[in-house]
């Protein structure tokens, strides 16, 4: 099997795997995913976690503290405690968790960090010029060191995709060597940038490069570019963190973000998670989705059940 | 937390069970002669669902004497036309899928999701496929013109109930025959209600007629001297008589028989996508597929970390109720084929090969088989050599090309293999030498009407699937 | 129906087909259409402009690669969908007939019969033609060698200056069955056909652009159709052997396939539709 090699800080050369996938098999396979059905208290269950693993981001030109604190109020409550109150009663269900954290960019984080204060919610901020990372090693250490300084408590750097497609492993493997150190305590999510990396053999061998280099977290993609999160891209990223647990005991979190809009897909992906790494990843310490329109249609889905009819979004805010 | 699946189960009442169901002979349900019914019980309760009419021999001489008389007219229509009945009747399949598909799953075992998503599709695309081939019959032997056969007898069996009536009635229809076919004893309804689909569709009287029974019942069709060919699909210890039987006749046979199908595995496979073809090759519809991938033959190298992910995701398969859409292997199709599988398992055991099986729990009631394996069979073993038909693998190692090849071929039977390999010359040299009749590279029971199916050796002989299955139907002028 | 009488019934606007939709001509033009035998004036049809044609090209090539790469068994159901369609329409295409081209109602049956006919011919032929012109070739040597056919890509259709409604759809059918695209040139005889035909199509689970079907001037339209880089195939259905003739001379623009006049008698047939695929031969070696 094809290998390549980087050199480690300590100077030692490990080698790194290029697995190959078969793209026809791992389609079928995650299709497969969609033809599991979630009901009943299955079903809130599932809605429930996906909106506890879920990171409400915002990431344009145009936020301003304005923006990014109004997020902050609906990552706290994303449906106002009082409105659903009375359907919770009613069916005997736990309160409505907040999201897992947001995410911001690193101009934004202060604003964020003062926002959240007390929730527990993370502040996670992208950095290593995101989205295209193509700026020089130091503006993005010190991008990174920037978001960290003022109280990030998640970082999601972007991989050296020209670096990676012209086959300069090493400086991918270095960057993220680098950004980690930046990063200190600081948990660390590495973005492939999925849908610029053509092909799932690219994907399984970034997600190890990324894995080995010290990340804590790999993530499908910056939300950017299209295609975004896929069910077969995940299934290729999460069958490397079963592969590498096994070889070296640590365990990788996985985060999809961008496409994932309805809470029917967030479910599918959670049957894969459940079924390719099993309890132990089932919960937002391992696993998350990158999204904004889930939470809302996770609310709906759960204002459903509750009622046992179709519901409209008009009992929370739309962003 | 665990992330449980809440049980989802497919509803009933779309279908209606006669509680007592009839032959289907010259367009009409009619009471058998000796009037004797038989039960057909729902495997995964072991609860019974209906009587079936049994038939003998004056019954299916009636069958055969309707096929004979509805024969001339039927094979004198244009093709066009005979294309016309064909296109109706998939159309309409299409329409009534879901009562199929549940029929189906309460006969014969198999899980929902799977009569829902694979048999019931592929029937309605056999019927679809070969009504295009009715009027384009020229085109079948180049440069021949071609005429039925007159009336065909057909025996199916009942791992895919409808899929097989369809592999069998669409072809002999489109090139102009008329068909008397005898489902399996324990699955005999969903081909009944294909019959109300032929009356639906207007089918002509006597085109085709289903007559339900046993072992007699399926002599009786193979014994009749006014019958031009024998379809069969099901062991190769049956076919070994029926081939016998005909030996001094004019009959036509096709036979599509058993297998002890191998997949080899070599080091530079997509291993989780090879991991997923082995699962999918033993374990789906229970095992009970004649072309299922029974052996693994794995290059050595690789072998100690494949059966590794082979037990992590046989831990994930779910067991269980099949009219659950979260089930994965349902029921076996019944006490005998039961008693059958447990009993090649225990010779397996004592044989000394490795045997595991996942540790969840499965149903006490009904007729359930964890999916197993036994790890390092020889292939002096019985195991790698009888036909369990179950969800039961016998893994062996290999270390070069050639000895994959030499052992992969080292049965008497033929039908299937698989090859799984990122190397594309050598998947090509492996296919070119490996004797059997299917050869799934890189993918696992792949099934498709355009596709030619069918064994070599002791799998059978003929083919079904594409236009090469319009030749054991049609004759030169 | 309404109470009103027949003078305030309500006429409908025969428009092109292009992209799925129902646009008029960019250019405003109209061309009448005649009750048969009389003066009295049945409908207004469109007549296209090249800039129509252009527009129908570009459509017919954002829907081909989609078309191509659909199943075989997809393109069946389709082609299937278009029988049931026309069937359904029968009044509609008898009304057409029998009003703007005087056929009697067993003749304009007929038509329809016939269009039905096609379509379930080449619905049944979209997944089997392959296996009859395919082939694992024997070469000589230890590579795996096989033939596949592919559609040629966007299909400009002539239609016969003789109307004939079952030959049209045929040349259609023949043309998409494979995976091509097609903008058609309607004969002058018969266009009002077009609305009933068109709908057919809407209504058939046809991707957008893979038929587009234009009525207009062929004198006017036909350099553009010949000298147009986008178009790889033209079939030029008419008996016109000065008109073929120029067509071919343009077609060597860019290498088109000229597909001249196909014989009634193989109109139905496997060697009509090869007329519109590219045969590709693989070699791939046998080795350990």
């Amino acid at each position: 099997m094809r290998t390549i090699s980087v050199q480690k800080e300590d100077g030692n050369q490990i080698a790194i795997h290029a697995f190959p996938i078969d793209e026809v098999g791992a389609n079928e396979r995650a299709d497969f995913f969609t033809k599991r059905s979630v009901k009943k208290d299955s079903k809130i269950n599932a809605l429930y976690l996906a909106l506890s693993m879920c990171d409400l981001t915002t990431l344009e030109g145009a936020d301003t503290p304005g923006r990014v604190k109004q997020m902050c109020a609906k990552a706290r409550y994303p449906v106002p405690p009082e409105m659903i109150e009375p359907f919770l009663k009613k069916k005997k269900w736990g309160p409505i968790p907040s999201v897992a954290a947001v995410c911001v960019y690193p101009s934004m984080v202060p604003v964020a960090v003062e926002a959240l204060k007390g929730s527990g919610i993370g502040v996670a901020s992208v950095s290593t010029a995101f989205p295209s990372g193509q700026a020089p090693l130091q503006v993005k250490i010190d991008d990174t060191r920037f978001a960290v300084e003022n109280g990030a408590s998640e970082i999601d750097m972007v991989i050296n995709r020209g670096a990676f497609l012209s086959g300069d492993y090493q400086t991918v493997y270095d960057e993220i060597v680098a950004i980690k150190k930046a990063c200190g305590e600081t948990h660390l999510k590495v973005i492939l940038e999925t849908g610029e990396l053509g092909s799932y053999d690219r994907v399984r061998l970034a997600s190890e490069i990324a894995m080995e280099a010290g990340g804590d977290f790999i993530k499908t993609s910056t939300g950017k570019v299209t295609p975004a999160a896929t069910l077969p891209v995940t299934l290729v990223m999460l069958q490397a963190i079963a592969d590498f647990h096994k070889r070296t005991g640590k365990k990788i979190g996985m985060k999809p973000a961008g496409g994932i809009r309805t809470a029917k897909q967030a479910i599918q992906y959670l049957c894969m998670v459940q079924e390719t790494l099993g309890p132990d990843w089932m919960n937002p310490h391992m696993f998350r989705f990158g999204a904004s329109a889930l939470v809302n249609d996770l609310l709906k889905q759960i204002f459903k059940e509750a009622t046992g009819h179709y519901y409209y979004d008009k009992v929370f805010s739309i962003d | 937390m665990n992330f449980e699946y809440a049980p989802s189960i497919e509803s009933i009442d779309i279908v209606k069970i006669d509680p007592k169901n009839k032959l289907f002979i010259d367009g009409k349900f009619v009471e058998p002669t000796s009037k004797k019914f038989f039960a057909t019980i729902n495997p995964a309760t072991g609860e019974p669902l209906a009587q079936i009419a049994d038939a003998n021999a004056k019954d299916v001489d009636l069958a055969v004497k309707a096929a004979r008389k509805a024969f001339p007219k039927w094979a004198k229509l244009s093709g066009k036309e005979r294309g016309r009945y064909l296109f109706r009747i998939a159309r309409i399949i299409q329409e009534r899928a879901r009562e199929l598909a549940v029929l189906e799953t309460l006969d014969n075992g198999k899980p929902i999701k799977e009569s829902r998503d694979v048999d019931v599709p592929l029937v309605a695309a056999h019927f679809f496929y070969y009504a295009g081939w009715a009027d384009k019959l020229e085109y079948a032997i180049p440069g021949k013109d071609t005429k039925p056969l007159g009336v065909v007898g057909q025996i199916i069996p009942w791992n895919f109930p409808l899929l097989m009536a369809a592999w069998k009635i669409a072809p002999a229809l489109a090139c102009g025959n008329t068909v008397v076919i005898k489902p399996a004893e324990t699955t005999s309804l969903s081909i009944l209600l294909l019959a109300q689909i032929f009356q639906e569709a207007g089918l002509p009287e006597g085109v085709v007629n289903i007559v339900t029974g046993a072992g007699e019942t399926g002599a009786a069709i193979v014994n009749h001297p006014d019958i031009n060919k024998i379809a069969f699909t099901g062991s190769t210890e049956v076919a070994r008589i029926i081939q016998k039987a005909v030996a001094h006749t004019d009959k036509k046979l096709t036979l599509e028989l058993g297998g002890k199908s191998a997949n080899i595995v070599y080091e530079d496979a997509a291993i989780e996508q090879a991991v997923e073809g082995v699962i999918n090759g033993i374990y789906f519809n229970q095992g009970h597929v004649c072309c299922a991938g029974s052996r693994l033959l794995l290059e050595e190298s690789i072998a100690e970390m494949f059966v590794d992910k082979l037990k992590n995701r046989m831990e994930k398969l779910r067991v269980g109720n099949p009219l659950d859409k979260n089930t994965d292997i349902g029921a076996i199709n019944s006490a005998a084929e039961h008693a059958k599988i447990m009993k090649l398992v225990e010779s397996g055991i004592s044989e000394g090969g490795e045997y595991f099986e996942p540790s969840f729990a499965i149903p006490s009631k009904g007729y359930f088989h964890k999916p197993c394996f036994f790890n390092k069979v020889s292939s002096a073993f019985s195991l790698s050599r009888v036909e369990v038909f179950g969800p039961v693998l016998a893994i062996s190692t290999f270390r070069t090309t050639a000895e994959a090849i030499m052992k992969a071929n080292d049965t008497q039977y033929g039908l299937a293999a698989g090859v799984w390999s990122e190397k594309g010359s050598k998947v090509h040299k492996t296919a070119a030498a490996l004797k059997a009749g299917i050869i799934w590279a890189n993918t696992y029971n792949k099934f498709d009407p355009s596709s030619p199916f069918g064994g070599f050796n002791e799998s059978g002989f003929g083919r079904e699937g594409g236009r090469h299955g319009l030749f054991p139907y049609l004759s030169i002028k | 129906m309404s109470g009103l009488n027949n003078e305030l019934k309500i006429a409908k606007t025969i428009k092109l087909f292009i992209g799925g939709e129902f646009p008029r001509t960019e250019s405003g033009r109209s061309v009448p259409v005649y009750l048969a035998k009389s003066k009295k004036i049945y409908a207004n049809l469109c007549k296209a402009s090249r800039k129509d044609l252009r527009n129908a090209v570009t459509a017919a090539q954002e829907a081909q690669k989609g078309w191509a790469s659909r199943s075989a068994y997809n393109r069946t159901q389709i082609l299937y969908r278009m029988a049931e369609m026309t069937e359904g329409k029968r009044e509609e295409f008898i009304e057409v007939l029998t009003n703007t081209l005087g056929y009697t109602k067993i003749a304009a049956n007929k038509a329809v019969d016939e269009a039905v006919d096609a379509f379930v011919y080449y619905a049944g032929f979209a997944d089997k033609y392959q296996q009859m012109v395919g082939a694992v070739n024997p070469v000589s040597g230890p590579h795996h060698n096989f033939t596949s056919s592919e559609p040629v890509g966007i299909v400009a259709l002539v239609c016969n200056s003789k109307f004939n409604l079952g030959n049209m759809v045929a040349q259609i059918a023949a043309i998409i069955a494979s995976g091509n695209s097609v903008v058609t040139i309607m004969a002058d005889e018969g266009a009002a056909t077009l609305a009933p035909l068109s709908e057919v199509l809407a209504t058939s689970d046809l991707p957008k652009g893979v038929v587009n079907l234009l009525t207009g001037d062929l004198a006017e339209l036909h350099s553009h159709l010949g000298t147009h880089m986008e178009i790889n195939s033209l079939s030029y259905q008419g008996t016109n052997k000065k008109v073929l003739g120029e067509l071919k001379e343009m077609a060597a623009g860019n290498m088109k396939r000229v597909i001249p006049l196909i014989a009634q008698k193989d109109m139905l047939s496997l060697d009509h539709l090869i007329n519109y695929v590219e045969f590709k031969t693989v070699w791939h070696p046998i080795g350990n």
